[in-house]
């Protein structure tokens, strides 16, 4: 298994598509580590969930080669079907049946016998806190609970790569954050997750590697931590008692932001221990007193303004 | 597991699937009883004299309702279908359709699951409306033979319109772009031979009756029912329905095959 392991779970270069003359992918390479979470991170329109709709064989490219679980794209579409699962964006249940006859569907169309897709079923309506409601229509349903059998429904078969379209949108926190520990057990089974978010918090949570889309185009990849070094914007904030602490600071360390209402001074910097204790040795020999200091390094909401040019406007939706 | 099987077991499922959304509204199946109930009643209680007395000989001797039952029966073979074109549409709208798309399952099955509920329930409602006919005093006087063959033309052609309803469910954006082919179904029986025959038309409707494919289907039945001779019209019956659903079958077959765009 060694050979399998080294593979990339999946691997996209040069994927392109459109609709018309609205070109939606615009050459997208990817790569995804197996048994890792990779987020696909772009505002509503970027092509985060046109990407995901041909990596799950539901449409087709223009361009561009892909495999998923080392069955090529284009010329195994059911090898890949059978390695992978898929909860889409807009609920894939089906509203007139009950949740455990949705799970026993899945199991059928698996093709995995009658005693073992029942027994399957139990122990995913159990898995994801939904026996009280097995026998009630899915139509029923809260929004937490349809989301929750419809990742149920995908693990059904046991597959290897999963596709995750926005999981979150539209859960209240608590919903949200029981799916995330339900992602993140996925991956500690050796499953891969490939997701989509417009959360730069959910990213961050639960992706080893992010790539950062804006119409079409991969426009930054890597881990959280590399993404966020990647801009500039790390500063140590320094508050004094009064003025005169203030312009003697000022005019040890020269080159700094001042804000005289608030007695602060901004010092450019990531935070690092020997930067830090330099700073700090140069306001002791000056002899000013500091009264608060701390320290800012960027978030992904400041990668995401410097690499697309604009705000998250979604994030609050993410608090 | 081969193709085949593959496609069988898949189907199996997926009829197991449709099933259940009847049983669990056997409303739709009453619904679907109400208004050829309702015209049988119109026909046979009010008209039913007049018409009758109308008819004379076309009617063969026997009671307008003996003349009637036939068409109404083609009737509601043709509110089933319009009820399965707005159960494919709406399914096709549901997101498990796009799941069912990315799991290594036979594509066809999930045409050939509606296909086969569809028609299963279209028959017991088509059943159910004869058994309200007998009851009205439909007195048929066909022997076991044309039993038979009366519910094999029957089947051939309820699978027709099935065939057709599924396409026209795919091809439709949503519910109201149903409507022309449930306008269609619930129209041509009028201008066929169900309640008087063509004979009796005037001009171009005469014309269109002769010709349209309801009235060899319903002179078919009404011949191997009321054991009169049927002719012809038995060969251009099983053609038209042959045809309709060897053209539903393709164009649904290509309008599942493209891309969603949902």
């Amino acid at each position: 298994m060694t050979t399998t392991a080294s593979r990339p779970a999946v691997k996209v270069a040069g994927l392109r598509k459109s609709f018309g003359d609205h070109v939606v992918l615009d050459g997208i390479d990817l790569e995804v580590a197996a048994g890792t979470v990779f987020a696909l991170l772009g505002p509503n329109g970027a092509g985060k969930t046109t990407a995901v709709r041909i990596l799950s064989t539901l449409i087709g490219a223009d361009g561009g080669e892909v495999s998923v679980a080392g069955h090529d794209l284009a010329g195994d579409p059911e090898g890949v079907r059978g390695a992978i699962g898929v909860t889409g964006q807009f609920s894939a249940v089906d509203d007139l049946l009950t949740g455990a006859e949705n799970l026993v569907l899945m199991a059928d169309l698996r093709h995995l016998g009658r005693v073992e897709g029942r027994r399957l079923a139990a122990e995913l309506l159990a898995r994801f806190d939904l026996v009280g409601a097995a026998g009630k229509r899915v139509g029923t349903y809260s929004g937490g609970m349809r989301r929750r059998l419809d990742l149920a429904m995908t693990l059904v078969g046991d597959p290897r790569v999963i596709f995750l379209d926005e999981p979150t949108t539209g859960l209240d926190p608590r919903s949200r954050r029981t799916m995330w520990e339900i992602i993140r057990e996925l991956v500690g089974d050796g499953v891969t997750v490939l997701l989509t978010t417009q959360y730069l918090e959910e990213a961050d949570e639960l992706a080893d590697r992010i790539a950062v889309i804006d119409h079409g185009r991969v426009v930054a990849e890597g881990t959280p931590g590399e993404l966020k070094s990647r801009v500039p914007g790390g500063h140590v904030r320094l508050r004094f008692p009064d003025t005169a602490g203030l312009d003697a600071a000022a005019a040890v360390l020269g080159e700094v932001s001042r804000d005289e209402d608030d007695l602060v001074l901004q010092v450019a910097g990531d935070g690092g221990v020997r930067a830090l204790r330099d700073l700090l040795d140069r306001l002791d020999r000056a002899g000013t007193e500091v009264a608060e200091l701390s320290i800012h390094t960027p978030d992904l909401d400041d990668v995401f303004f410097a690499l697309t040019g604009q705000p998250t406007t979604e994030k609050d939706g993410a608090r | 597991m081969t193709t085949l099987s593959r496609t069988a077991t898949d189907s199996a499922t997926m009829l197991r699937r449709n099933l259940r959304h009847v049983l669990r509204f056997p409303d739709v199946l009453l619904m679907s009883l109400g208004l050829p109930v309702i015209l049988l009643l119109l026909f046979v209680g009010v008209f039913g004299s007049a018409l009758g007395a109308g008819l004379g000989g076309a009617a063969h001797g026997g009671p307008y309702i003996d003349y009637l039952v036939p068409g109404i029966v083609i009737m509601s073979a043709g509110y089933g279908a319009t009820t399965t074109a707005l159960a494919v549409n709406k399914d096709m709208t549901e997101g498990i359709i796009a799941r069912f798309r990315t799991m290594a399952i036979s594509r066809s099955s999930i045409l050939i699951g509606h296909v086969v509920a569809a028609t299963t329930r279209t028959l017991v409602s088509v059943g159910l409306v004869l058994v309200v006919a007998l009851l009205m005093g439909f007195r048929p006087a066909a022997d076991l033979g044309a039993w038979i063959a009366a519910i094999g033309v029957l089947t051939l052609l309820v699978l027709a319109l099935t065939w057709l309803a599924v396409a026209i469910g795919l091809a439709a954006r949503n519910a109201e772009g149903v409507s022309m082919f449930t306008l269609l179904v619930q129209v041509l029986p009028f201008t066929s031979s169900a309640f008087v025959p063509p004979d009796s038309m005037s001009g171009a409707v005469r014309w269109f009756a002769e010709h349209e494919p309801f009235t060899p289907v319903i002179d078919t039945l009404r011949g191997l029912l009321l054991g009169t001779p049927v002719g012809g019209d038995a060969g251009a019956a099983v053609a038209w329905c042959v045809g309709i659903a060897l053209g539903g079958y393709l164009w649904a077959k290509a309008l599942f095959k493209r891309d969603p765009t949902g």
